[in-house]
């Protein structure tokens, strides 16, 4: 199963590294990474696979959302289903 | 991997644009409780609704969460109670609707729909109690809603029925009065009742459907202004183009939603109902789709026309979305669960007249409408008797959802806080309609009802 996560806020250093070390702890593989940044803002979008998580979901989730906190971005993590059903017929 | 552009409009759409799913409705079998003793059915009920809708709750927000789509409301719809309490000595059957509350506390669904009577054409002994009842049942209940059926298109209106209902939304209005009386926000007088309707509070799991179902409600009115917002010089085609892609996007979500709780329910998906359902919040409104179009407020004239073509566009790009659409399935107009349609009424541009041209064109009727608390019954059943005429004569569901707000008058405000909003009272017609509603009786079956 695969989700994809947005990061999208002011940019600055170390938000990759941040968000990529939660994925590696809990054992999520990054497929797919694109990212653009326009006039200081910062927007990432990855695709991780969820087969081998070594932690719930939810879990996983809150802790990305605590980074989100600290480094002053937003970050969602969702499953990529939501993505196909709208924009593929 | 889907688009980048794709994928960023997706988490705009939800952070920025208010896109949710407004309701996810069991829709569950009550026919297995009747019994000749009421208090026998009430305890069959009770387990049933407890036992099958259990993990709906749990389950909705669990896709919530993995999906990153908020789901507003998770709702139960049951049998007709006139069907299942008629077989039951009780002469009262406020007792059943309180069964209906404590299970939906038990489940912790915020609605659950169907103490209603299904009546275009006569009343049993069982729907004859049920209407009595239901002053004191949503008097006495926090979560039960009510509907009656009162005319179709097939057998046209059961006079008798509506005289009788203007009176019991006095009689509700009154009970509920130290709560500007919302009691009747939790009551819906139909035609054409859809019997698969996931929205509150007309919905109820009508007898030809199956053991226990999941239905859906979508909602994005602020993704749909967006989308026009781009498109400033669009023409009627080009707006219509663009609503119609946007309705399938919505429709999408909130077909992946229905299917995937129905899946991990183990009850058949129902249907997706792609109404675009407002509410009070800003962005959130479908008065302010109709204002981007170029009226400068929702009831000048062209509203009706652009009204039309929203809902045809958002039913052309729903139905392709999904492999199952029913309920309404259009536009909603509630006034006080929308902020546009509440300025309108505000700043005297939408009228009551105007509103009722409205309903001939859209999903619903004449919704959350808060009027005088002095209207006579017969002014409102007389409105619910033209609203029935728009929907039998026009082959479509029309509702009335009037409050008359007991103590208050035009120019006073009604507060029914949340979803349901607050509204201004709006001026109805003071001529006397009592004589023509005191006649009594039936009005005969449309001629096109005659297909056979």
């Amino acid at each position: 199963m695969r989700a994809v996560v947005t990061v999208i806020g002011k940019d600055r250093t170390g938000i990759i590294y941040n968000v990529s070390k939660i994925l590696a702890e809990s054992n999520v593989n990054i497929e797919d990474i694109s990212q653009t940044v326009m006039d200081d803002f910062f927007t990432m979008i990855m695709l991780v696979n969820l087969d081998n998580m070594s932690i719930d979901f939810n879990k996983l989730k809150t802790q990305l959302e605590q980074i989100a906190d600290t480094i002053g971005m937003s970050i969602r993590i969702q499953h990529e289903d939501l993505f196909n059903a709208m924009h593929t017929i | 991997m889907t688009m980048f552009k794709d994928v960023l409009e997706t988490v705009r759409m939800i952070e920025k644009e208010r896109l949710d799913i407004r309701t996810i409705t069991m829709g569950i079998s009550l026919l297995d409780c009747i019994d000749s003793s009421g208090e026998k059915s009430r305890k069959k009920i009770y387990d049933k609704i407890a036992r099958l809708a259990e993990n709906l709750v749990k389950e909705g927000e669990r896709i919530e969460t993995e999906l990153g789509i908020p789901i507003v409301n998770k709702r139960i719809s049951v049998t007709p109670i006139s069907l299942i309490a008629g077989s039951s000595d009780d002469l009262n059957y406020v007792a059943y609707a309180k069964t209906l509350d404590a299970a939906a506390a038990t489940v912790g669904v915020n609605f659950i729909g169907g103490f209603s009577a299904l009546v275009p054409k006569g009343f049993t002994k069982g729907d004859r109690i049920l209407i009595d009842s239901i002053p004191e049942a949503l008097a006495t209940t926090n979560n039960v809603c009510s509907s009656i059926n009162l005319g179709s298109s097939k057998s046209g209106i059961n006079m008798d029925a509506v005289k009788r209902i203007g009176e019991v939304i006095k009689e509700t209005a009154y009970l509920t009065r130290d709560a500007d009386s919302i009691g009747c926000a939790k009551f819906v007088a139909f035609a054409n009742a859809v019997e698969d309707n996931p929205f509150m509070a007309g919905a109820f799991h009508g007898v030809g459907e199956a053991e226990s179902v999941l239905n859906v409600g979508v909602s994005g009115p602020g993704v749909v202004k967006r989308a026009l917002e781009k498109a400033q010089n669009a023409s009627f085609g080009e707006m219509a183009e663009i609503i119609k892609k946007t309705a399938f996007k919505i429709t999408r979500a909130g077909h992946l939603v229905g299917t995937t709780v129905a899946e991990r329910l183990n009850v058949p998906f129902g249907i997706l109902d792609l109404s675009l359902a407002p509410t009070p919040e800003i962005g959130d409104s479908v008065a302010r789709i109709l204002e981007e179009m170029g009226l400068e407020h929702c009831g000048a004239h062209g509203t009706t026309a652009a009204l039309a073509m929203l809902n045809d566009a958002v039913k052309k790009g729903g139905i392709m979305a999904s492999t199952s659409v029913g309920g309404f399935s259009g536009a909603f107009i509630p006034v006080s669960e929308d902020e546009g349609m509440i300025e309108a009424v505000e700043c005297g541009a939408l009228t009551f007249d105007k509103l009722e041209a409205m309903t001939s064109v859209c999903s619903v009727g004449i919704d959350m409408v808060a009027i005088p608390g002095d209207t006579p019954a017969t002014t409102i059943s007389a409105i619910i008797a033209d609203e029935a005429a728009i929907g039998v004569i026009n082959n479509k569901t029309t509702g009335v959802r009037l409050i008359p707000v007991y103590g208050k008058s035009v120019g006073d405000t009604a507060e029914f806080g949340g979803l349901l909003g607050h509204a201004p009272i709006m001026p109805v017609n003071k001529n006397d309609s009592s004589v023509f509603i005191n006649r009594g009786g039936h009005i005969p079956a449309p001629i096109h009802s005659f297909k056979n």
